[in-house]
C-alpha cells in the first residue's frame, strides 16, 4: 500500500506538468494579447508606445520558454501572481468569488437531490404507468432545456408577473447580497439560478435514480423480503433505495465538482459574480496569467480527487494494490 | 389601456425629441439632494489609473471620483465645442501668439484625503500624462506633441507652453480620462500607485470596489462647487450582459445604463414601462466604416476600393439600421453638427454617397471589370459583438454582394479580429471604427494619415498625411474647413483608404426619477455625475 501511494503521487507530478504545457500552449495559440484588448479594445485613440510598454511591463514580450519556467516556478512554490488585467493577486480574485460559486452549488445540489430522489423512486415503482411516462417526460425535459434558457425564462417570468400582479416589475438583485447580512435578500437573488441549475442536474439523478432502484427491485434479497410479507414501503426505505443510492451519489458528487467553475452562461444570465464568471472574463480578456491560474487550479483539483479515489479504491480492493 | 398604448407609441416615436425635452424639464425644476444612483455598467475595470486605461468600464464608474482641468459642460453637452473649466477659473487665456494658454485654478479645491489642491497638482497630472518616465504607459500622450512644458509659477497659475499655437489642445485637455492626481501622492507613492488606489478632487469619495461586481462612492461634503452633488451616493454594477442590463432597468435594480441600448431594447423597455422610462438620443462620437487592406494586391487597386464604396446604398441602410441597430447619421469624417462638419450636398458629391443607388452600383460593376476583378472575392473581418460591428457587417455583405462581389464575413472575438488587423494584417476588408471622447475632429481624423497605429489599411500614401497636416495646421477657420474637404474627399472618394457607413447613435433610456443628466455625444463625456438628482416623486 505505501509503495502503490508513493507511485500514485509521482504520478500526479507528470500530470500536472502536462497541464502546464497544455495551458500555457493552448492560451498563447490564441491571436491577440491583453495590451492591445486593454489599451485599443474600444478603437479610441491609444499611443502605440502605451501598448508596447504595458506587453513589457506584464513581461509577455520575454522568451516564451522564460515566461513558462516563471509560470510553473509559481505554481510550485503557491505563487499564482497577479492578474494580468487588474494587476490584483489572483488569489484576491478567485477568494472573492469562491463563496458565491460555493453556495450556488450547494443550493443547486439541495435543489437537484429534493426533486430527483422522490421523483426516480415514485417513477421506478410505479414503473410504466402514466405517473413513470410524466416523470420521465419532466427529466428528459431538464436534460434538454438548457439551464441558461431556462434562466432567461425564469427573469422574464419574474419581470412581466410582478409587473402584472404588483404594478412594479421585480427582479432578483444583480448584485450579491451576503447571506450573513441579509439571509433572505441572498435567498432571493440565488434560488433562481439554483433552481435553475438544480433542475438540469436533478433530470440525470433522478434518471439515475430510477434506473438503480429497477435494478435492486429486482434483486433476489428484496423478493426475499417481499416473501417474508415486509410491507412494500419498508422493502423500499430500507432495503430497495439505500442500495440504490451508490451510483447516485456519485452522480451528485461529480456534477457538484462541476458546479464549482462550471456554472459559466447561468452566472451571466443572472449576473452572479462567480467563479465561471471569471473564467469566461479572463480567456476574453487574454489574461494569461489567470486563465492559467484557473486551469491549474481545477486540474490540480481533479488529480488530487482521482488520487483520494484511486487511494480508496486500493483499499477496497487489494487486487488494485498487488497489481 | 388606450391612453396607455398611445403614450407609449408617442414616448417611442417621439424619442428623437426627448432629449431637448428633458433639458427643458430639468432647467424648470429644482433639484432635490439624497438618494442613491445605481447604474449599470457593461465593460470591466483594468484599473483605476485614468491616464493609462482607455474603457468606459472604468470611466462610468471612477470618473465621479475625481475632477479634470477642463470638461464639457454638463448643461450643454451635445455641443461638440463647450468646453468649460472644471478645475480652473473663468476661461484660459492664450498669450504668446498662441503659445502659452494660462490657467488659473480654483483655491477652495480639497482632495479627498484633505490636501488643498494648487497648480502644482495639476502640473504633476499633466507632467506624468504628457511627459511619463519610459515605463509608465500613458494612453494619449501622443495628443500632446505640441506641448513644450507645463509650468506652476504660483498656487493659482498654471502655463501649457506649446511648440506652435493649436487649436486642438484645448479639447484634448479636456479629455475626460485626464484625472488630476494629487503631487503628494505622485511623489510620495509613485506613477503607478493610482491603479489600485483612488485620491481625488470629484464629487464622490471612493467607498468599496468589489471587482466584478461593482464600485461604490458616496458624497464628498467639502467638494469644490458648492451645493453639489446632489445625490448621496452612487453604486456602479457591473453587468456584461446587455440583457442583464436591460431587465435591471425594467426591474429597477438599476436607474440608467450609460453606453447605450440598441432600438429595440429601447422600445421594449418603453413598451413595458411607459412613461416611467425616458429616453434621451444623441448621435455618437463613433464611426462606423471598413477599411480595405492594401497589402493584398487586389485591394491595392483604387477602382477595387472605390468600387466597394459605391456599392454602399448609405441613405437607404440609415433608414432601416437605425430601426434596429446604434447606428444613424450617414457622415463624412468629421463629427455631425461639428462646425468642419461637410454639408450634405457636399457629401453627395462624394463616391458612393450619391442619391442614385442604380447609377453608382452600375459604375462599381463597370470599375470592378476594369480593374479585372469582376466577381470579387471579400471576406469581411468582422467582430463577434452584436452591436453595432454584426449588424452593420451584414448589411455590408448585401451590399457588396449586389456590384457581383463574392462576399462574405470572418467573425471573431475581439482578440484575434485585433491582432488580425493589428499583427498578422491578413484580412481582406475589416469592419473599423473610429471612437473617440471629446470631439476635436483635427486629432480624431489622424487615424487614417500613413503609419497611424489604429489605421489598418496598410497604404503608403503620403499624401494622406501631408493633406492633413496641412488641414491641422491650417489657423484660419475657413480655409481649415476647406482643406478638412479636401482631405475627407482624398480619403474617401479619390483613394477610398477607408469606407466610411454611419455615425453611431447613442440611445439612453432610464428610469424617469433620474433628472439631471443630459446625454453627450460620447459615452465617455459627462460622466462625473455631480448634477445628477433622483425626483422623490417619481421613484
Amino acid at each position: 500500500m505505501y509503495k502503490y501511494t508513493i507511485k500514485r503521487v509521482f504520478l500526479m507530478i507528470p500530470t500536472l506538468i502536462g497541464a502546464a504545457i497544455l495551458v500555457f500552449g493552448l492560451l498563447r495559440l490564441i491571436p491577440g494579447d491583453v495590451c492591445a484588448l486593454r489599451m485599443a479594445g474600444e478603437g479610441s485613440f491609444v499611443d502605440e508606445t502605451a501598448i508596447e510598454q504595458c506587453r513589457i511591463n506584464l513581461g509577455i514580450t520575454r522568451p516564451i520558454w522564460e515566461q513558462f519556467l516563471s509560470f510553473v516556478w509559481g505554481f510550485a512554490t503557491f505563487d499564482l501572481g497577479d492578474s494580468m488585467w487588474t494587476s490584483r493577486a489572483i488569489t484576491e480574485e478567485i477568494g472573492l468569488r469562491f463563496e458565491l460559486s460555493l453556495q450556488i452549488a450547494i443550493m443547486a445540489t439541495v435543489v437537484s437531490i429534493v426533486i430527483s430522489i422522490p421523483m426516480g423512486t415514485i417513477s421506478a415503482i410505479k414503473q410504466n404507468t402514466w405517473i413513470d411516462y410524466v416523470v420521465r417526460t419532466f427529466s428528459i425535459a431538464g436534460i434538454a432545456l438548457p439551464s441558461f434558457w431556462l434562466g432567461i425564462l425564469i427573469i422574464l417570468g419574474l419581470l412581466i408577473s410582478t409587473q402584472a400582479w404588483l404594478g412594479e416589475a421585480w427582479m432578483p438583485p444583480i448584485e450579491y447580497v451576503d447571506p450573513w447580512k441579509d439571509p433572505l435578500g441572498n435567498l432571493s437573488q440565488l434560488i433562481w439560478p439554483a433552481l435553475a441549475t438544480g433542475y438540469r442536474y436533478s433530470a440525470v439523478a433522478t434518471r439515475m435514480t430510477r434506473s438503480a432502484l429497477l435494478e435492486v427491485l429486482r434483486e433476489d434479497y428484496v423478493r426475499t423480503a417481499r416473501a417474508k410479507g415486509l410491507l412494500e414501503k419498508v422493502i423500499i426505505n430500507r432495503h430497495a433505495l439505500k442500495n440504490a443510492m451508490l451510483p447516485v451519489v456519485t452522480v451528485i458528487g461529480i456534477e457538484f465538482a462541476f458546479l464549482m467553475g462550471g456554472l459559466v452562461v447561468t452566472e451571466q444570465v443572472f449576473n452572479l459574480n462567480g467563479l465561471g464568471k471569471l473564467f469566461v472574463e479572463s480567456v476574453t480578456n487574454h489574461d494569461y496569467s489567470l486563465t492559467q491560474a484557473l486551469v491549474m487550479l481545477v486540474a490540480f483539483i481533479f488529480v488530487v480527487t482521482n488520487f483520494v479515489v484511486d487511494i480508496f479504491y486500493a483499499w477496497l480492493d487489494p487486487r488494485i494494490r498487488y497489481s | 389601456m388606450k391612453a396607455k398604448a398611445s403614450l407609449t407609441a408617442v414616448a417611442a416615436l417621439g424619442a428623437a425629441f426627448a432629449t431637448s425635452a428633458t433639458i427643458t424639464a430639468s432647467a424648470q425644476e429644482t433639484p432635490v439632494r439624497g438618494g442613491v444612483l445605481s447604474f449599470v455598467v457593461g465593460s470591466k475595470i483594468p484599473s483605476y489609473d485614468g491616464h493609462r486605461e482607455t474603457t468606459f468600464g472604468m470611466i462610468h464608474p471612477i470618473r465621479p471620483f475625481y475632477s479634470t482641468l477642463l470638461r464639457v459642460n454638463p448643461d450643454n453637452p451635445q455641443s461638440p465645442t463647450d468646453i468649460i473649466c472644471d478645475l480652473c477659473e473663468g476661461k484660459p487665456q492664450t498669450t504668446n501668439g498662441g503659445k502659452t494658454i494660462s490657467f488659473k485654478i480654483k483655491s477652495n479645491v480639497l482632495f479627498h484625503d484633505g490636501t488643498p489642491l494648487t497648480s502644482a497638482d495639476v502640473k504633476a497630472t499633466l507632467d506624468k500624462i504628457i511627459f511619463p518616465p519610459e515605463t509608465i504607459p500613458s494612453s494619449r500622450k501622443a495628443w500632446y506633441t505640441q506641448v513644450s512644458s507645463v509650468d506652476a509659477p504660483d498656487p493659482t497659475t498654471l502655463h501649457v507652453q506649446l511648440k506652435r499655437p493649436l487649436a486642438a489642445m484645448i479639447p484634448a485637455l479636456a479629455s475626460p480620462f485626464n484625472f488630476t492626481y494629487s503631487k503628494k501622492d505622485l511623489d510620495e507613492h509613485g506613477y503607478n500607485w493610482h491603479q489600485k488606489n483612488i485620491n481625488g478632487t470629484g464629487a464622490f469619495k471612493f467607498v468599496e470596489h468589489q471587482p466584478g461586481a461593482f464600485v461604490e462612492g458616496a458624497r464628498f461634503e467639502k467638494f469644490h462647487v458648492s451645493g453639489l452633488p446632489y445625490l448621496d451616493g452612487f453604486k456602479a454594477i457591473s453587468a456584461p450582459k446587455m440583457s442583464v442590463r436591460l431587465q435591471a432597468i425594467r426591474g429597477n435594480r438599476a436607474a440608467i445604463e450609460f453606453r447605450g441600448f440598441p432600438p429595440k431594447a429601447r422600445d421594449d423597455l418603453v413598451k413595458a414601462l411607459g412613461n416611467k422610462i425616458k429616453v434621451q438620443e444623441s448621435n455618437w462620437n463613433c464611426l462606423m466604416g471598413a477599411t480595405p487592406n492594401q497589402k493584398l494586391k487586389r485591394f491595392q487597386d483604387k477602382r477595387v476600393r472605390q468600387a466597394l464604396t459605391l456599392a454602399f446604398d448609405r441613405w437607404g441602410g440609415s433608414r432601416y439600421l437605425s430601426k434596429i441597430a446604434l447606428v444613424k447619421t450617414v457622415g463624412g469624417v468629421t463629427f455631425p453638427g461639428h462646425p468642419l462638419e461637410g454639408s450634405k450636398r457636399w457629401l453627395q458629391s462624394l463616391n458612393g454617397y450619391g442619391k442614385d443607388v442604380r447609377a453608382s452600383r452600375a459604375r462599381a460593376k463597370k470599375l470592378l471589370q476594369e480593374a479585372g476583378h469582376p466577381n470579387l472575392k471579400v471576406t469581411l473581418w468582422n467582430r463577434a459583438v452584436d452591436q453595432p460591428y454584426k449588424v452593420v457587417g451584414t448589411w455590408y455583405i448585401d451590399q457588396w454582394r449586389k456590384i457581383g462581389a463574392k462576399a462574405d464575413q470572418k467573425v471573431l472575438p475581439s482578440g484575434p479580429w485585433y491582432a488580425g488587423l493589428r499583427k498578422t494584417r491578413d484580412f481582406d476588408v475589416a469592419v473599423d471604427f473610429n471612437c473617440q471622447t471629446v470631439i476635436n475632429p483635427t486629432i480624431d481624423v489622424s487615424k487614417w494619415i500613413k503609419g497611424a497605429g489604429n489605421n489598418y489599411s496598410n497604404h503608403t500614401d503620403q499624401k494622406v498625411t501631408d493633406l492633413y497636416l496641412d488641414m491641422l495646421n491650417e489657423a484660419d477657420s475657413k480655409k481649415q474647413y476647406q482643406k478638412m474637404r479636401t482631405y475627407e474627399k482624398y480619403l474617401l472618394s479619390d483613394e477610398v483608404h477607408y469606407m466610411t457607413s454611419f455615425w453611431w447613435y447613442k440611445i439612453n433610456p432610464h428610469r424617469s426619477y433620474v433628472k439631471g443628466w443630459k446625454i453627450a455625444p460620447s459615452h465617455y463625456l459627462n460622466q462625473s455625475l455631480d448634477q445628477v438628482w433622483l425626483d422623490p416623486k417619481l421613484q
